[in-house]
């Protein structure tokens, strides 16, 4: 695999091309928007909680391929889990894509979200991959707020 | 010197020398350099340039042989650093065609040079509801600066506005210039756009209203040659690092006049007459603008590249850029789906562009991994990306060392964007 296409990934380039949950949620319970000011990126991220589980998650804003790729596959790893649950996930995703797991242990637990490993290897992406996950984190933690990836 | 960018034939004016770039590309060691096993193709110039063989060796020597503080040893080395630090000087004074070297203050760059005229120059003068004019292509560094003087005095930022291709609206313009306004403060080649402005228009509109003109050459001093007498401004700013000096030293050219009347701006040693615990008094041109030990290596490395870039000839160098721009905007324009960003009829040295839906930082990810190196982003100009409606931009900029074969590299690796994109 070269390098170009350990990081572009076709799971990657798909979802680009046609992000999933890609909406503004208007009658979302809480929301909030992450933003890279670095590049300019911004990404809202919607939610609907019962009680602890994520219901329903939507993003929308304007970004790279990573970051909305990223957010696409985001939202659909995380439907249907407790916030808990998405609390391991996104722990478990920034220790695949900053690099500090193994090569060999990249994919555990990470299901489909194991396509962002080749990031490790890019470490100016790792903000563009993880945008998406600390707005969903704001949203889950204090509601409506902007985080920023600085 | 302003320089037709799309030339219609492409090629330098009669008389022009023309520039052997594989010689003076042989005297930058760093574009050796190999990148994801491909030659480096260095299209960031505008961000920062890199250093010929005589920049290093000056800033070498300078501490293997010549290291001490200036302006206040009685001893061999601090003479011989002083000399050479004010032998920079007056390299920038004669590069800028200043009256004269009291007019040229050594600062860290653009940045630093506009805050200070903001901080002394424009605090000084003006009252609540007067008024800053800039334009709508501004770098953030010719915006927040003024931004930050008006939450201090009351004062308000008016912003001409562009055209469609990226000109300045001159008529807009004018129409800004009013009674209450202290300062205009313009971009003379625009870093997200390449678009120059017509400086010595706007100085005469100011000027006929008694409004003084700072221009920011951050651009424009690499790549067009700059006479500060002949534009009719009051202050010029511009950064050594693009001019393939050290980074951390740049350039506040001031009229005597107005250097004269201004505070001081940061206190400290070197910048003072006399101090006592009840009054100080100021240093004379341009110490008192200078307080603390300067970056002395850096200014005599921007000495030194203002040199080799004076012996090569800037006339040489716009000739030869321009081609080079004229033969990019051609061969990256023909590209589906490439929108060229600023298309002004006066432009240099930049090609700003998007390419379909495909985000910037993939464009410019893909091209890294082909060795190629450009900008991408918002190059410290979010509200020209604002006006042009695009999150961000492509940016490839050139310098004299750049070649056609590069463009070709861009194009290619452009088409690379294209299919893994899909475009």
């Amino acid at each position: 695999m070269t390098q170009l296409s350990a990081l572009y990934q076709d799971v990657i380039l798909e979802h680009n091309r046609a992000p999933r949950n890609f909406r503004r949620m208007d009658d979302a319970d809480r929301h909030a928007e992450g933003r890279n000011p670095l590049c300019g990126d911004q990404i809202t991220v919607w939610l609907k909680l019962d009680d602890e589980v994520i219901s329903d998650v939507s993003f929308d804003g304007s970004g790279c391929a990573i970051s909305k790729a990223s957010a696409s596959l985001m939202t659909a790893a995380v439907k249907g889990k407790t916030r808990a649950e998405v609390e391991a996930l996104f722990e478990r995703f920034r220790e695949v894509v900053t690099g500090q797991t193994a090569e060999e242990a990249r994919g555990d637990g990470l299901g489909k979200l194991v396509v962002f490993s080749g990031i490790a290897a890019f470490p100016v992406r790792v903000k563009c991959a993880t945008l998406s996950w600390h707005a969903l984190k704001a949203a889950l933690d204090r509601g409506a707020e902007q985080v920023s990836t600085e | 010197m302003p320089a037709t960018a799309v030339a219609a034939t492409g090629s330098p004016p009669a008389g022009t020398p023309r520039l052997d770039v594989a010689r003076v590309r042989s005297e930058f060691p760093i574009l050796a350099t190999r990148v994801h096993g491909r030659p480096l193709v260095y299209l960031d110039n505008a961000a920062t340039t890199q250093k010929p063989q005589a920049v290093i060796e000056s800033l070498d020597r300078y501490y293997r042989a010549e290291n001490a503080n200036i302006h206040r040893g009685v001893h061999y080395l601090s003479q011989l650093a002083t000399e050479a630090y004010e032998a920079a000087r007056e390299k920038v004074a004669r590069f800028l065609n200043a009256a004269s070297s009291r007019e040229v203050v050594f600062v860290r760059g653009t940045t630093e040079g506009i805050n200070l005229v903001a901080q002394t120059f424009a605090r000084s003068v003006v009252r609540p509801g007067d008024e800053i004019l800039i334009t709508g292509m501004e770098h953030h560094s010719n915006i927040v600066p003024w931004q930050l003087l008006a939450e201090q005095t009351g004062a308000v930022l008016r912003v001409a506005p562009l055209t469609d291709a990226g000109e300045l609206d001159f008529d807009g313009f004018e129409r800004l210039l009013g009674e209450r306004t202290r300062l205009v403060s313009v971009v003379h080649l625009s870093n997200a756009l390449g678009t120059i402005n017509p400086v010595r228009r706007i100085t005469a509109a100011a000027h006929a209203r008694g409004i003084p003109v700072l221009v920011d050459g951050a651009q424009s001093a690499p790549h067009l040659g700059v006479d500060v007498q002949a534009l009719g401004c009051d202050f010029f700013v511009f950064s050594g690092h693009k001019l393939f000096g050290p980074t951390g030293i740049g350039v506040l050219y001031g009229r005597e006049a107005l250097l004269e009347r201004m505070p001081p701006w940061q206190g400290g040693g070197d910048m003072i007459s006399s101090v006592s615990f009840e009054r100080s008094t100021w240093a004379g041109l341009p110490a008192k603008f200078e307080a603390g030990t300067p970056h002395i290596a850096g200014a005599i490395g921007l000495g030194t590249a203002i040199d080799w870039l004076s012996a090569i000839g800037l006339d040489a160098v716009a000739a030869h850029e321009d081609e080079l721009l004229s033969y990019a905007t051609a061969a990256v324009g023909r590209i589906p789906g490439v929108t060229l960003i600023g298309t002004a009829r006066e432009k240099a040295s930049i090609l700003s562009f998007s390419l379909g839906s495909v985000h910037a930082h993939d464009i410019g990810q893909v091209l890294d991994l082909e060795g190629i190196a450009i900008r991408a982003g918002h190059h410290c100009a979010q509200p020209v990306m604002q006006r042009f409606g695009v999150a961000a931009t492509a940016r490839a900029s050139f310098a004299l060392y750049n070649t056609a074969a590069e463009v070709d590299a861009l194009v290619a690796g452009l088409g690379t964007v294209r299919r893994v994109f899909a475009q």
